[in-house]
């Protein structure tokens, strides 16, 4: 293990920030075991505002305990989770089937909170044309078969499609259900051909959704997605619609009453190994003062608390 | 006294510097071996023909090619070559040649500053400034591209590559330059003819050094290349990098995972590419100083 952390160290020096981070809890600390008592959340940076929020109401009303929040991505947290890194995991996706298995034979004892619902929003410039698109749209726009606005009734002008980078659950989930539009590759039938799409070669990546709000508002040919917290005056949502008859913008009531197509539901994952205060905390986000946050925080809450 | 002060003397040429000369040689095979430790088992559950040839890089669906990645490294370091090397061997000419005595002294002072400049900060120049104004001037569809992220390499580069080229340009005999000039050479001829062919393995070496800071710079890239895995020879297209790939991707994978083996595998990839440039430049100063046969005394 020494020897890991050695051989790491000049290729931290490139790194920055979260990356070194994720990499310091993927590697460093299952080595060196922990041995400070405060309790960890890492994972989704959609979530991670309001997880500090959370943690922030918990420790008024809990004094003198110590919580820290990481952000890194869902990959990044769950990765830690398993890794025995972390006790709480935030996740934007749920935990893959791979990856329950890794749990099961690690013997980790795992359990799944669904704390909120988010909406991905989907953005153009404020002077695109375009106010609605099908999710079949959306799909040929990101695997690269519309390439052009004109084809969608816009200017003529190349579409520059741009996706969070693929250790983000947003990639992940939109990759799963906008691009290959929910369907799964099942054996035995004939090879269903959306089912297994990929993002085109073209679509291009930003590190954040802060970096890929920074492109849409300056580049009139681009398309993003991001969670509906982040969505600004100076990008214009577009309708959005599954089936080409009803289109819904990404409003908390549509969310809610799952009229918006894309929204998904915002996880945390509690090693039940963790004892007492984890429980305790979990509990907390659940109950009816951990869910007005949630509301405050611009996502929609699971429990109907009137 | 005197004994002892041997005694310490040898203790310090014997252990110490021994030690740290031996350290970095061992260091350097460590990390060979936790690379090979960890990226080799991949290749038990993927081919390695496929990992070389293949032109998809889509690990989450378990498709591992690395050559859009390799493509978008050299693409990138190849378009800020093309921009460094000009002007940081006209600037080592400047500096070293041409510049009195205080501006030299100010000229390395500020290019000491700009190497110091954090790589994020040029990223951010990327991201805000450069890659808008190039994609409204060049009316192409991204600013996010190999040309943006090999422009900023570039002046990253540019410092490593014009202090190296200085230092072997200060280093040839005066003696050189005054028999050319003598000969009734001008101060230009003699700097083109003269100077600059003496110094040339020093340049040599300046030059590949800038490409081995180039080729392994990654939060630039990551930033303002624009992530896309594709090959394609256009500097205006967004490419996807060894290094970007590895920063982005590393924190989603699961210790021990086929793609966490995969990245470890790109590693590797590196390792050997700055290997080979590394050889290369050796390869090359050597026959030029062959060559000239021992007749210029250039360091570095």
């Amino acid at each position: 293990m020494l020897a890991g952390c050695a051989a790491l160290c000049p290729w931290l020096r490139g790194f920055m920030g979260r990356i070194v981070l994720a990499i310091l809890i993927a590697v460093v600390l299952p080595g060196c075991r922990r041995k400070d008592t405060s309790l960890k959340i890492t994972g989704s940076d959609t979530m991670v505002q309001l997880a500090q929020h959370l943690v922030k109401a918990y420790l008024e009303r809990n004094p003198g305990q110590a919580i820290s929040v990481q952000g890194g991505g869902s990959g990044t947290g769950i990765a830690a989770l398993l890794n025995g890194a972390t006790d709480i995991a935030s996740a934007s996706r749920e935990m893959k089937v791979k990856e329950w298995e890794l749990a099961k034979s690690k013997g980790l004892n795992i359990k799944e909170y669904t704390i909120a619902l988010d909406a991905l929003a989907v953005v153009v410039h404020p002077t695109n044309k375009i106010s609605r698109l099908t999710l079949a749209q959306l799909s040929d726009i990101y695997a690269g078969k519309i390439t052009n606005w004109k084809e969608l009734g816009g200017a003529d002008m190349e579409i520059l499609a741009i996706s969070r980078e693929n250790n983000s659950g947003t990639h992940v989930y939109f990759k799963e259900h906008v691009l290959r539009l929910g369907r799964e590759a099942s054996k035995g039938e004939a090879a269903d051909p959306i089912a297994t799409r990929e993002f085109g070669p073209k679509v291009t990546y930003g590190v954040s959704s802060q970096a890929i709000s920074d492109q849409v508002k300056k580049n009139p040919a681009a398309i993003g997605y991001f969670g509906m917290g982040w969505v600004s005056k100076e990008v214009k949502v577009l309708e959005i619609s599954s089936d080409g008859k009803n289109y819904y913008l990404p409003t908390a009531e549509n969310v809610r009453n799952k009229k918006y197509p894309i929204a998904r539901s915002l996880h945390m994952y509690l090693n039940m190994a963790s004892g007492e205060r984890a429980q305790s905390f979990m509990d907390f986000v659940m109950s009816a003062v951990g869910q007005k946050i949630v509301r405050e925080q611009d996502f929609v809450p699971i429990i109907h608390d009137g | 006294m005197l004994r002892r002060g041997k005694l310490v003397e040898l203790a310090i040429e014997k252990v110490l510097i021994r030690t740290a000369g031996y350290l970095a040689v061992v260091i350097l095979f460590l990390i060979l071996l936790f690379i090979l430790r960890e990226g080799a088992p991949f290749f038990t559950s993927y081919r390695l023909d496929e990992f070389i040839l293949r032109a998809d890089w889509y690990p989450l669906s378990g498709r591992y090619g690395m050559l859009p990645l390799l493509s978008g490294s050299l693409l990138v370091t190849a378009v800020a070559l093309i921009f460094s090397v000009p002007m940081a061997i006209c600037s080592a000419i400047f500096i070293s040649e041409i510049a009195p005595p205080v501006l030299r002294n100010l000229l390395k002072v500020l290019l000491e500053i700009l190497a110091s400049v954090p790589s994020v900060v040029f990223g951010f120049i990327g991201i805000v400034l450069l890659g808008p104004w190039l994609q409204q001037l060049l009316g192409i569809r991204t600013g996010m591209n190999a040309l943006t992220a090999g422009i900023l390499l570039a002046f990253m580069a540019l410092p490593t590559i014009a202090s190296v080229a200085e230092e072997a340009l200060q280093a040839v005999p005066r003696s050189l330059r005054e028999a050319s000039l003598a000969l009734g050479a001008s101060r230009m001829q003699t700097i083109l003819k003269v100077t600059v062919p003496a110094a040339s393995t020093g340049i040599i070496a300046g030059i590949m050094l800038g490409v081995g800071r180039a080729i392994g710079e990654t939060m630039t890239v990551m930033m303002v290349a624009g992530g896309s895995p594709q090959i394609t020879l256009s500097p205006l297209e967004p490419v996807r990098t060894i290094t970007g790939t590895i920063a982005a991707e590393m924190g989603e994978v699961v210790m021990g995972d086929q793609h966490y083996r995969a990245l470890f595998m790109l590693g590797l990839l590196l390792f050997l590419i700055t290997l080979g440039i590394n050889t290369l430049s050796g390869v090359i100063i050597d026959r030029i100083r062959r060559r000239q046969g021992g007749r210029g005394g250039q360091g570095t």
